[in-house]
């Protein structure tokens, strides 16, 4: 055995043995330091004869490769080891539980939820939104919408009167979105379609009734649209608030001053257990009003009922909402329970549309 | 309204079935309410005798009867009535029988040791009255055996419609009738016409006295008197009717006027002759008249009102209520009716002023058949003659029937154009000719004549309305509504726009959205500027719903307090909604309001592994608040924060956030602890709320294009700057000099430090700041760097006073 196997031994079992990375380290500077041991070696090659230096140089040359590779193979394994033992002691406890997201925990109210279904659905059908005053006069929250002063049909709404004026005039808290059909119809030029979502007011309170609550009147003026047309918008607005294929409505003769015909509408449901369900089952549910617009209300927004035409409708949000969702009782509506809000609520990234589907 | 079955068969010749006649009158318009059939709910419940009533062994106050129920078989039932007693009849149910008035079903029971097969039942068991004293007491010739509802005459089912205030025709059975045959499943039987002789006029004159221009308040008025009649009770069939819908039989007299109203919607009034001195005058009260009515209440009288007045004084309040005084009672032999006319809207108003609601009133404010007024007179005449005797006189007559003719022109077109169905004009004109219209004319046009008693017949509308409601609805086929043209553009306005994104935008922050009410106490909206005389109710539901709101804070406050009173202490709650500062369209404004109470973080609250959450601050609030106005494109460049806002905030904790000292849009600051005080919470609470509409509208761009991107080559880099300056200097205006210092370079100031303490000159504070520069077209030199940093100091110096932290 040479002195150059006797070295290279050595050296190949030193690094096989080193312990870290300093100790390898040390004994590369040993080996293939400047004045390394293998250095010290190729160094001698310079005086040699030419034949010496074809001999023994690629003796040496193979020594410090075989050296060199055998310590960066050895550094490698060191830092493998070193890795695997660091991340053996890095351990999180993954069941930790989180703070909830504000995304996850935050609410839509379930009626601000239902006013973007509704208009969801009525944008697609070409109606805009229009919007009115809560605090109201009298004459556009009765006399403009045919109700004379003094008239019995005044006393359908249990009216919230503000504090007379000098002229002893009183304001009254709307009891339907309807005057805004009469703000709508004396500033737009027909042909009008929009629904009007907004608050309502009627002195009245008990488990389906609340002071203040939710109404959306729809209302299109053209030169054609019928009763016809009605059903139809309306059978259509109800299969797609309702998420059903297909629904029964039975629209039944009935009166508000405002409309002539008028009728209310009533959705057929099936109640098992307590479980509203449409499309199915045999019992009725009135879910809304509607009727032609009456001619006195044409005629008191300056429109000549002979030349134009039209229908409106009013629906409970509220009533829908809760028909809709099972909710079973109004009054939680306006109670701020955080409780009710994170149970019958929506995420806020719920957003109803048409082509994802109102609950998607 | 409420009528029977056997009763709407008096008008209306009909095979059709209790089912058939419900679902008709829902289909046409009087809305079933309900069907009370009581022969049904009785069924198993019949008249019995008892036979024997012994002591029961165990007990003092029961008794051991021996009950015969009619098939001969004596049954044991044990009674705990004090009036059982042997040879009493009364009605008897068997074990299986469900008992109304106790919500039970019967069994075989055991009571005290003793087998009992049955029950012996009170009025109240059955569900018919509120005699609890014992058990019914039936006469002597009852039929044992026979069911009780039948032999009581229990066995008539009540109707119940629900009347739209456009149909006082049908505030009679006689009108019902004819609305039912209209649709064919019928004939209707007309009105007797009788033909009353009278022996002489009536003694007692009537005078109308009423002012010319105000003649329509009492049109027509007829008084008849029938002289020796014997006002007792009225039959059984006309007290079962009047009971079963409700009213109390009182006598003969009393019960026909009240028949009269409810069979053929004619209301009258009887005085009792003797009573009535002198003549009888209609004319309108004086002021300081009173009246005590048939309902025992006095009355005061005001000068709009019409009443009938004799020597003594006022008698009756026309087509409201009678007077006590001159009433009739079993004492009266001399009746005077009255058929009389008043006008709809008088007596509405009178009605109530007087708080009193009558079926006469219901009656005369939605219209009266002014052609009933002498028949009615003469029917009532005749129904007293049948069940009182008598001799009637003449009739005196006041007054004239108002002309009622008003022809509507009606194109037969008119039903296609409005409801959008094809009928067959044979079938139009067979149904407006059932419902008593004359119709005329041939060729398109037709000309058709309501009848008297349909006073909400105006127009066309209201005969389209006549003829498809009884053709029935159902059989108008849906139509498409024609599409628009083109796609559908966005049609939301910009206030509807932000109110969706604020929604959505504070509930993403986690708040949870709250619809509080409208309306909230007084004292609230004062604390928050608002409580004016013309935004407070006149009629409030609640004495704490009283003033309509000017913010959305004190709802939101009061709300997170029962939250936490309830257990759940951080609560995070928005609203956007309507706010009042007047009571004009203008003075309504779209507001968005958070509050934040206890703990609740944007990142969560309560204690947690990761650190407990800290109380929260109006930092929060205004973060909230930014977070809402970025999402919403409010172009922040134009915002400013200053300290100040309103006075229900924490003065040295509030912020308003404006374009422009003219145009703030809202405030943010922790709530003050005197409003904290006044509404009673506890913690910590902090808010915000901004105007919706109050932010500058975004400016109307020819193009969408978001011009160019700068992404410049060269590295940013960041230099830090402490500068000390006084307390009272806003941080903001820091960051505002050090960005305006060198607008090309400066991308970004950030504050990460501000100290006040040791090292810090008394009264002033350090703040430090990073500021971010982008140089654009090549490295920036160290010599440059250093002129850069020269301005941004002497720019802070020079605004703010600032000098750097040596």
């Amino acid at each position: 055995m040479t002195d150059l196997d006797t070295l290279e031994r050595d050296l190949l079992a030193q690094v096989a043995a080193a312990a870290d990375e300093a100790s390898l380290e040390a004994l590369r500077v040993a080996a293939l330091g400047k004045k390394g041991s293998v250095s010290e070696l190729l160094k001698t090659l310079g005086a040699m004869s030419p034949e010496e230096r074809k001999q023994r140089g690629p003796l040496i040359n193979g020594l410090r490769d075989r050296v060199q590779g055998a310590i960066a193979q050895r550094r490698d394994a060191l830092a493998e080891a070193a890795l695997e033992a660091r991340l053996a002691a890095e351990r999180i406890d993954v069941t930790l539980p989180l703070r909830e997201a504000p995304e996850s925990r935050g609410r839509i109210h379930p009626i601000s939820q239902v006013i973007d279904e509704i208009t969801a659905i009525f944008a697609d059908m070409g109606f805009s939104v229009a919007e009115g005053p809560d605090i109201e006069t009298d004459e556009l929250n009765f006399t403009a919408l045919n109700f004379p002063p003094g008239h019995p049909a005044r006393e359908m709404h249990d009216t919230f009167f503000l504090a007379p004026d000098a002229e002893g005039k009183r304001k009254v808290l709307r009891t339907h979105t309807s005057p805004v059909q009469i703000r709508t119809m004396r500033s737009q030029t027909p042909p009008i379609r929009v629904i009007i979502p907004g608050r309502t007011y009627r002195h009245d309170s008990d488990q389906t009734h609340t002071p203040m609550f939710h109404q959306v009147e729809g209302l299109v003026i053209d030169k054609a649209a019928n009763i016809a047309n009605l059903k139809w918008v309306l059978e259509a607005f109800c299969k797609a608030f309702f998420e059903v294929d297909a629904v029964k409505m039975r629209f039944r003769p009935s009166f508000f001053p405002f409309t002539e015909p008028s009728a209310e509408v009533d959705i057929q449901c099936s109640r098992k257990g307590g479980e509203i369900r449409f499309g199915e089952g045999t019992d009725w549910l009135e879910i809304l009003g509607c009727g032609m617009v009456h001619p006195n209300v044409l005629r008191n927004c300056g429109l000549d009922p002979s030349e134009v035409q039209g229908f409106a409708f009013g629906v409970g949000i509220d009533r829908i909402a809760m028909l809709k969702y099972g909710m079973p009782d109004l009054r939680p509506f306006f109670e701020a329970d955080l409780r009710w809000i994170e149970h019958y609520g929506f995420r806020p990234l719920d957003v109803p549309s048409l082509i994802g589907g109102l609950t998607g | 309204m409420k009528f029977t079955l056997s009763w709407l068969k008096d008008h209306l010749d009909t095979e059709a079935s209790l089912d058939v006649i419900a679902e008709t009158l829902t289909r046409i318009g009087l809305e079933v309410e309900g069907i009370e059939d009581k022969a049904a709910a009785l069924k198993p419940y019949v008249v019995a005798k008892i036979l024997t009533a012994e002591q029961h062994p165990n007990a003092d106050r029961l008794r051991v009867c021996s009950v015969d129920a009619g098939d001969g078989q004596p049954l044991q039932v044990v009674c705990g009535a004090p009036n059982a007693r042997a040879g009493l009849l009364s009605v008897f149910a068997p074990p299986g029988t469900y008992v109304p008035g106790k919500n039970m079903t019967l069994s075989v029971g055991n009571i005290r040791g003793v087998e009992s097969r049955g029950m012996l039942c009170s009025g109240a068991e059955l569900g018919l009255g509120d005699d609890h004293d014992g058990i019914l007491e039936l006469p002597a010739d009852a039929p044992v055996g026979t069911p009780y509802a039948l032999w009581a005459g229990l066995d008539d089912p009540v109707i119940e419609i629900n009347l739209t205030p456009n149909r006082p025709d049908c505030a009679s059975v006689h009108g019902i009738a004819r609305d039912l045959a209209a649709t064919g499943i019928g004939a209707l039987k007309p009105l007797a016409e009788p033909r009353i002789r009278g022996e002489g006029p009536c003694p007692v004159a009537v005078a109308l006295d009423i002012p010319e221009a105000a003649r329509d308040l009492a049109p027509h008025f007829a008084l008849r008197r029938v002289r020796g009649v014997r006002n007792g009770s009225s039959p059984d069939w006309m007290q079962a009717r009047l009971r079963a819908i409700g009213l109390r039989p009182i006598n003969a007299l009393v019960d026909i006027t009240n028949y009269m109203t409810f069979d053929q919607g004619r209301p009258l009034h009887v005085f009792d002759a003797a009573k009535v001195a002198g003549g009888l005058t209609v004319r309108l009260a004086r002021e300081g008249e009173t009246l005590k009515g048939l309902d025992g209440r006095e009355h005061a009288l005001g000068g709009e009102m019409v009443v009938i007045a004799d020597d003594n004084g006022v008698e009756s309040i026309a087509g409201i209520i009678g007077g006590a005084a001159s009433g009739c009672d079993a004492s009266t032999t001399d009746v005077l009716i009255e058929s009389a006319l008043w006008n709809p809207a008088n007596i509405a108003q009178t009605g109530r002023r007087l708080g009193v609601i009558t079926d006469a009133r219901y009656r005369f404010e939605r219209g009266v058949d002014p052609a009933s007024t002498l028949p009615g007179l003469d029917r009532a005449t005749q129904l007293v003659l049948d069940l009182c005797g008598g001799i009637p006189s003449e009739a005196t007559i006041a007054g004239a029937m108002p002309e009622t003719d008003r022809v509507v022109d009606f194109p037969w077109t008119e039903v296609r154009r409005l409801a959008g169905i094809e009928l067959s004009r044979a079938e139009m004109t067979v149904t407006l000719e059932a419902l008593g219209f004359q119709v005329s004319g041939t060729g398109d046009r037709a000309k058709v004549l309501p009848p008297s008693w349909r006073p909400d017949i105006e127009g066309e509308a209201d005969l389209v309305e006549e003829i498809i409601r009884i053709a029935g609805l159902d059989r108008i086929e849906p139509k498409p509504l024609a599409p628009l043209a083109g796609l559908a553009r966005p049609t939301l306005t910009l206030i509807q726009k932000r109110t969706r994104r604020a929604k959505r935008a504070l509930a993403s922050r986690g708040l949870m959205e709250a619809v509080t009410w409208s309306f909230i106490p007084h004292d609230d909206a004062v604390l928050f500027g608002g409580g004016g005389a013309d935004l407070v109710l006149a009629n409030p539901i609640a004495s704490e719903l009283s003033d309509m709101r000017p913010s959305l804070v004190p709802g939101l406050l009061r709300a997170a307090q029962r939250n936490a009173d309830r257990g759940y202490p951080d609560a995070a709650m928005f609203e956007v909604g309507q706010c009042f500062a007047d009571d004009t369209p203008e003075g309504q404004t779209i507001r968005a309001a958070a509050v934040r109470r206890g703990t609740a973080n944007l990142a969560g609250g309560g204690r947690h592994w990761d650190g407990t959450a800290p109380t929260v601050d109006a930092f929060q609030a205004k973060a909230d608040a930014m977070a809402m106005l970025a999402a919403l494109g409010v172009p922040t460049g134009g915002l400013q924060v200053v300290a100040g806002g309103p006075d229900w905030l924490h003065p040295g904790r509030l912020g308003t956030l404006q374009f422009g000292p003219k145009n703030p849009v809202g405030f943010f600051g922790e709530v003050h602890p005197r409003v904290m005080k006044a509404l009673d919470l506890k913690g910590t609470l902090v808010a915000f709320e901004i105007v919706l509409d109050a932010i500058p509208a975004p400016k109307l761009k020819p193009t969408k294009t978001k011009g160019v991107a700068t992404l410049s080559d060269f590295q940013p880099l960041s230099r830090d700057f402490a500068f000390v300056v006084g307390r009272d200097v806003a941080a903001g205006e820091i960051v505002k000099a050090a960005a305006g210092a060198e607008r090309k370079l400066v991308t970004g100031v950030d504050v990460f430090d501000v100290y006040e303490g040791t090292g810090i000159p008394e009264g002033s504070k350090s703040v430090a700041i990073a500021v971010r520069l982008q140089p654009l077209e090549r490295t920036l030199t160290d010599a440059e760097i250093e002129a850069v940093s020269a301005r941004i100091v002497a720019e802070v110096g020079r605004k703010t006073g600032a000098t750097l932290r040596g």
